[in-house]
């Protein structure tokens, strides 16, 4: 774990779960697995504090445990699950346009809270919905189930590895830490269950809990008496399913971006189709068949299967590979090449950065190197048409910062300098790599800048919560309108401009966090996908 | 040996490479030396390019500060305790001494699924709050410099005592202890101020 990937870890655990569990997260982070008390003495935090931060942190599938031998736990974080709690909103948005509101707030829930079981994401999401609708209006339970059902089928939620259960029951001293296992054909199995029941408003739920004493049982249904169907079956947002489908949704528009909106639809139908046959790091898809293609197009696309084979044709010879040809049979099978698309698309991302950070002629240079693999320093300055010395600074600044590279090749076996090739080449591994690592540093100053910027603005924005707190209450009273007004006044115009710019910029940091996290995602896909290669 | 007097020998002043293959032909100008560090922010040539704006990007960053918003409201979030107080200075009664609850709860918490504490911790978030006023008055002479965040660890005491009393069982929590605490926690002195 690189330094700039820890402090970003230290700043979101720090912002979503408060300061004892980063302390103790950073710690596992950066020792790797520890038992509970070495944890304990090692943060200097007390046992109990320490207690419940992995309680914490297991549920959220933060960190995992391990019994090792003497019965010793240990406990092991994993950083890049940390990580992915910057892309939160961009897994709820995703739901929620495959599977509208029910949707997005049932992956929300599992999201914030680890893990369910079933009937309390339903019973909470029917809650929710049930506020936002219109009075008298609830939202029913089944409703509800069939989303959850329809996600599961779809992969997006799965099941979290369970208790095994024991046939001999040996009465031996249980073990430290349950050893939890999962069947790959029951992740997905939705257990038979019928809920059955309607959303209900806060106030009506308020008195139904107050009045259900319970003994030592489990309190997750206070409507129902009867055991919970599903105690012990508990579910989390699948997130590699969701990182395969931003994958897709990145080609389909890379295609979209390159030639026109029906090829990205043919693209589109191919990874559909391939959804379910192909596992999320094949290097390329299951080969389809033209014909295969043409019968799965959606319904409102109507071209003809020459004109489907034309653009199948002209996807196959783009340079950019995205849509190989493996073969003639069916009207010529077809296979979409993820690892090359994947690395097609970091390259692109490489190219951006260099225009947008040195300019369109260094892009032009860092182009041209890309293109033709290896360059001298004088070839550089004829291919590019850009005069010596420009082209001489702007291959220094690029080398600098660590996007082009120099390969010697050296004339005689003792390496002299002066009898040695230095070409320019671009390793783009390690270009995509160092890239990686400053949007880490990128995220971590984002993040830092705006808990800055709040924490100076906080007697104010503290201020005008209290404020507006004061007039929805004397709205709720019917006060006059003459006393809101006073009420109002009590921010002066300039407070309420500095509110608005305080306003402005952290929107603009939470936006920049958000993009960042994009271009994260691309590289990280591709790194993870060239690894598997080598 | 002889060869380095300091720098005074034949070969002084010549580089172990071809200037010319790295580009600096002879009679150039070499750029002006570096006399301070560079400077922190270094100036930006090229202004970035704009967010993206629009519906989706809107939803999602609304998105994305609401959920920031509601973490902290869950149970999740633990709030760093606050230093023990001198219990000669007030009145005994505001001190609770549910110690030996407080460790059973919490070695019964692990095995177990953790739903169960955030269930107990959402069931008493409203009593953790009306105390936390009645606290605030009596303690606010003290903690004048304090900051506005803290829990204070009396009331995670109260909620556990609230949930003796929630129980409705017959028997104190202290009943269902077997035992296996009774001085193994003894490095967890209450008396003097760790935190």
């Amino acid at each position: 774990m690189t330094q700039a990937e820890i402090k970003l870890c230290s700043l979101l655990l720090q912002e979503h779960f408060g300061e004892i569990v980063e302390k103790i997260g950073v710690h596992l982070i950066r020792t790797g697995s520890q038992p509970l008390r070495v944890i304990a003495h090692d943060t200097g935090t007390s046992l109990d504090q320490v207690k419940k931060a992995l309680c914490v942190l297991v549920q959220h599938n933060l960190v995992s445990y391990q019994v090792h031998k003497r019965g010793v736990v240990e406990y092991e974080a994993q950083c890049s699950r940390v990580l992915r709690m910057l892309r939160y909103p961009r897994y709820i948005y995703t739901t929620k346009t495959l599977y509208s509101d029910t949707g997005e707030l049932i992956v929300e829930e599992l999201l914030l809270n680890g893990k369910l079981t079933m009937s309390a994401v339903v019973k909470k999401v029917a809650d929710r919905l049930t506020e936002t609708m219109e009075d008298g209006k609830t939202m029913d339970y089944a409703e509800v189930s069939n989303t959850f059902v329809r996600l599961a089928d779809t992969h997006f939620v799965q099941r979290c590895p369970s208790v095994p259960t024991t046939e001999n029951s040996d009465p031996g001293p249980p073990p430290p830490a349950p050893a939890l296992v999962i069947n790959e054909k029951d992740m997905y199995l939705v257990p038979k269950l019928s809920l059955i029941g309607k959303g209900k408003r806060r106030r009506s739920s308020d008195e139904d809990a107050a009045g259900e004493p319970k003994a030592k049982r489990p309190k997750h249904t206070t409507d129902n008496k009867e055991p919970i169907p599903d105690d012990g079956i508990y579910w989390q947002a699948n997130l590699d399913r969701f990182h395969q489908h931003f994958r897709d949704q990145a080609i389909v528009s890379a295609v979209a971006n390159r030639m026109d909106q029906t090829s990205s639809e043919i693209v589109r139908t191919m990874l559909r189709m391939s959804e379910i046959t192909t596992s999320s790091s094949a290097p390329f898809t299951q080969p389809l068949s033209s014909n295969e293609i043409f019968r799965s197009l959606p319904v409102g696309y109507n071209i003809s299967k020459q004109v489907l084979d034309q653009y199948l044709t002209l996807l196959a010879d783009d340079p950019l590979e995205f849509v190989g040809k493996s073969g003639d049979s069916g009207g010529g099978m077809y296979v979409i090449n993820l690892h090359k698309a994947l690395a097609s698309l970091a390259t692109a991302t490489l190219e951006s950065v260099v225009q947008e950070r040195f300019g369109s002629r260094c892009a032009r240079i860092f182009r041209l190197v890309l293109q033709k693999k290896h360059l001298e320093q004088k070839q550089v300055e004829d291919f590019a048409m850009i005069p010596a010395k420009e082209a001489k600074d702007m291959l220094y600044k690029m080398l600098s910062e660590n996007f082009i590279s120099l390969q010697e090749i050296p004339k005689t076996p003792d390496h002299a300098p002066s009898r040695t090739f230095y070409l320019y080449t671009v390793n783009i591994l390690a270009a995509a790599r160092m890239l990686l690592h400053r949007c880490y540093k990128s995220i971590a100053n984002l993040i830092e800048r705006r808990q800055f910027e709040t924490k100076e603005n906080k007697r104010l924005l503290e201020k005008s919560q209290r404020v507006e707190a004061i007039i929805a209450s004397m709205q709720a009273t019917g006060a006059e309108e003459a006393q809101l007004q006073e009420i109002e006044e009590m921010i002066t115009a300039p407070e309420r401009q500095q509110l608005e710019t305080l306003k402005r910029n952290v929107n603009k940091l939470d936006a920049s966090e958000i993009q960042v996290d994009e271009t994260i995602f691309l590289l990280e896909s591709y790194i993870e996908c060239t690894m598997k290669r080598l | 040996m002889a060869s380095r007097g300091g720098g005074r020998g034949r070969g002084r002043g010549q580089l172990t490479f071809n200037m010319e293959a790295v580009g600096i032909g002879k009679g150039d100008a070499l750029p002006p030396p570096t006399l301070q560090p560079s400077p922190l922010f270094p100036p930006l040539e090229f202004r970035p390019v704009p967010l993206p704006s629009g519906e989706e990007g809107e939803y999602v960053l609304a998105l994305k500060q609401e959920l920031r918003g509601a973490m902290r409201q869950l149970p999740y979030f633990i709030r760093p305790a606050v230093p023990k107080r001198d219990w000669r200075r007030l009145p005994r009664e505001l001190k609770i001494r549910v110690r030996k609850l407080q460790k059973e709860r919490i070695t019964i918490l692990l095995p177990k699924r953790p739903p169960k504490t955030s269930e107990d911790k959402e069931e008493t978030i409203q009593k953790l709050e009306t105390l936390e006023k009645k606290e605030e008055e009596v303690t606010s002479e003290e903690d004048e410099e304090k900051e506005e965040e803290e829990e204070k660890e009396e009331e995670e005491e109260e909620e556990y005592d609230e949930e003796e009393h929630e129980e409705e069982t017959d028997y104190i929590m202290s009943y269902f202890d077997n035992g296996e605490d009774f001085g193994g926690d003894s490095d967890d002195n209450m008396d003097e101020a760790i935190y």
